[in-house]
């Protein structure tokens, strides 16, 4: 199929704009990355894929600037005990950074797999993301699996006594990063890894995640609050017999963000559980884009999605989930709401279902609702004022989401930076 | 304590009145019974009383020792002293009952210049409240209201009343879809609270619950008038001959 013509050119400007990283191990796969970046060319409003954000941002060959978000909260995860792994502007620092030595891990930069011959992360590289292009392309993943400067690869092979934790800072207005990280969890494995931070002005991310039987993988993060940020992010996960994957994304501010998780159920009896709360006041687009895949038996996949807009913020859903053929006793659960604090804000979702297997169990809702005035007038006869019965709905909303964080220190803090945005909020 | 005067209310989005001169004083200490038939209005005075939106006052005052009522947000009533006991409690779904009830207790204490009930101290009132409601751990962890029975969310807004000490307990049908057991727990529980400083408003449609909440004044609402009052007698008149006999008299 031929690349339309503007397509092609805005592909090729931006292409023209970078290098590809020195040769090594992931040169080939980068080669290959490459290759389906101009086959598919990056992405356009006339995409069907892309019907409900622009995508030009994050395509132009120069990124906008992004002010760096300033307050004195203390830092998120900040009393969870952690081993912390620090980028700044996408670049990997030793110094902010723990040693990397833990128990039941190991984590190496990416930069390292060739000299240090680690083979499943070769394996791994642009692996999964390549088989993600369907049922639609994602040249922003591709382009990620061609240019990513820098990344690290984590090999789970045990059950890890504490949370790695992935955090990216934002120093220069004018960064603009490409991460790729690759994640092996071994049989019966199982950690949590953890991600918060901008990272950096413009910032794409692919996390390529392999769970082996038995192997389970808690994923919670947070995106930065810089406003004028922007991010695309690709989760691509494959799940073998009896794993779990359980991830959870709060997005607080941000102009521009475009979460998209990619999930494999490959083996029997597997769960993956993804859920979002976002909350976005004026300038804010956050689209959440998921496609499930069941492809074993008697797997268990969840989807649950809360956006709280304001302002004329917009969030968008577009959640498919794909049961194949002889993929029976699937329960797949799907909800996406929006809680619209007033009428400037808009929600957008396309839910689908595609299923060619007969004993099943699928269900996705999506609604857009405003605060039920019923309730508050309830609370407020109670006492409690307007704004902080407001706010206590407006947590109430997001609490199903929240909920989908089983450590409960983790799942407070996250409560914590919901609360942080409230108060900030007349 | 609360003097209603000449209070006429309309809906604010339609031209249809609903409260059409009502007079009405409730003392300090003294229970008021109001009853009447459905469409009356008796559950708008209540929600004007308390504050909803969608109402408009188009003549007459509501004071409550002397506050004028009506120029009030909602949330400042309940810290003057008003309560209202919902003829259809609220479910909250993802809000504790507890939560809920110590954010209420302590917005209220707050709005008063009272420093907040401590963890602690909170939870022994909450219990001790609770347990002569028979009201178990388990609905007080529940998200409010949801999921519970009839008979519950009415117990529960009792707790709430017996919780936050109000002044002016106005109750909306409270005993409408209760069993005798059910009933008897939530007279006890407004018996409980009765003394002098606190005056109750009671809107039922039935004489029963008055056997167990006895009233110093009956009123009789019809189309949106107090038009009838009396003694205890006026609701075993009720009981016994409907509204018709009342009606027919005052017409
Ligand atoms: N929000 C409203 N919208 C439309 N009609 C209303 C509304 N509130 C009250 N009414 C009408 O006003 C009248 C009085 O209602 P209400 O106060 O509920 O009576 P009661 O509690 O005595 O049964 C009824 O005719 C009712 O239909
Ligand atoms: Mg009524």
């Amino acid at each position: 199929m031929a690349v339309p013509e503007q397509k092609q050119s805005a592909t090729e400007a931006r292409l023209s704009a970078m290098e590809l990283p020195e040769p090594g191990c992931t040169r080939a796969a980068r080669e290959a990355a490459l290759a389906r970046v101009c086959e598919m060319g990056l992405p356009s409003r006339r995409d069907e894929y892309w019907k409900y954000t622009r995508p030009d941002t994050l395509v132009d060959p120069v990124a906008l600037p992004a002010a760096v978000f300033q307050n004195d909260e203390k830092p998120l995860f900040d009393g969870v005990d952690r081993l912390k792994i620090v980028f700044v502007d996408g670049v990997f620092d030793p110094d902010q950074s723990d040693d990397l030595s833990l128990e039941g891990v190991r984590i190496d930069r990416l930069e390292d797999i060739c000299c240090k011959d680690i083979h499943w992360a070769k394996d791994l590289y642009g692996v999964l993301e390549a088989r993600g292009h369907n049922p639609v392309p994602r040249p922003l993943a591709a382009l990620n699996t061609a240019f990513a400067s820098d990344g690290v690869a984590i090999h789970i092979t045990q059950k890890v006594s504490k949370p790695i934790s992935l955090i990216y800072r934002h120093a220069s207005e004018s960064s603009d990063a490409i991460l790729h990280h690759v994640v092996r969890v071994e049989e019966g494995a199982e950690a949590t890894i953890l991600e918060n931070g901008p990272a950096a002005s413009r910032f794409n991310k692919c996390m390529e995640i392999d769970i082996a039987d038995g192997g389970t993988l808690h994923h919670v993060r947070a995106q930065g609050r810089d406003h004028e940020r922007r991010a695309v992010t690709h989760m691509f996960t494959r799940l073998g017999r009896e794993s779990v994957y359980k991830s959870f994304t709060l997005t607080v501010n941000g102009v521009l963000t475009r979460n998209e998780q990619v999930i494999e159920l490959t083996g029997d009896d597997a769960v993956a559980h993804v859920a979002g709360a976002c909350v976005g006041d004026g300038d804010f687009h956050h689209d959440d884009t998921v496609f499930i895949t069941h492809d074993a038996v008697n797997c268990e996949s969840r989807q649950v999605f809360k956006k709280v807009l304001r302002n004329g913020a917009v969030g968008v859903f577009q959640g498919k989930i794909l049961v194949k053929e002889g993929a029976q006793k699937t329960d797949g659960y799907q909800i996406s709401q929006s809680l619209l604090l007033d009428d400037d804000s808009q929600f957008l979702a396309k839910p689908e279902l595609e299923i060619y297997a007969d004993d099943v169990a699928c269900s996705h809702g999506s609604t857009s609702g405003a605060i039920d005035e019923t309730a508050l007038f309830y609370m407020r006869s109670r006492g409690v004022p307007e704004k902080q019965a407001t706010d206590l709905l407006t947590l109430a909303f997001l609490a199903e989401a929240v909920e989908e964080i089983e450590d409960e220190a983790l799942a407070g803090d996250i409560v914590d930076r919901l609360d942080g945005w409230l108060s900030r909020r007349a | 304590m609360l003097e209603i005067k000449n209070l006429h209310v309309k809906l604010e989005e339609e031209e249809k009145q609903i409260l059409k001169g009502v007079d009405l004083t409730v003392e300090a200490g003294k229970v008021h019974a109001i009853m009447g038939p459905n469409g009356s209005g008796k559950s708008t005075l209540s929600y004007v009383l308390s504050g909803r939106d969608g109402y408009e006052v188009t003549e007459g005052s509501a004071t409550l020792d002397g506050e004028d009522l009506l120029e009030l947000e909602p949330e400042e009533r309940a810290a003057l002293g008003v309560f209202l006991a919902f003829q259809y409690p609220v479910e909250i779904p993802g809000v504790g009952n507890m939560t809920f009830l110590r954010t209420a207790v302590n917005a209220q204490r707050k709005a008063r210049g009272e420093d907040e009930l401590s963890a602690s101290d909170f939870l022994k009132l909450v219990r001790e409240r609770a347990k002569a409601l028979k009201i178990d751990a388990d609905m007080l962890k529940r998200p409010v209201n949801v999921g519970f029975s009839g008979g519950e969310k009415k117990r529960n807004e009792i707790l709430q009343m017996a919780v936050l000490e109000p002044k002016m307990c106005i109750l909306d049908e409270t005993d409408s879809g209760l069993d005798v057991d059910a009933m008897k727990l939530v007279a006890e529980g407004v018996n409980a609270l009765r003394d002098e400083g606190r005056g109750f408003l009671v809107i039922t449609h039935y004489q029963r619950l008055l056997d167990h909440i006895k009233p110093d004044v009956v009123h009789i609402m019809a189309d949106g008038r107090i038009v009838k009052s009396g003694g205890p007698e006026l609701a075993l008149e009720v009981e016994h001959n409907g509204y018709g006999d009342i009606l027919a008299e005052v017409q």
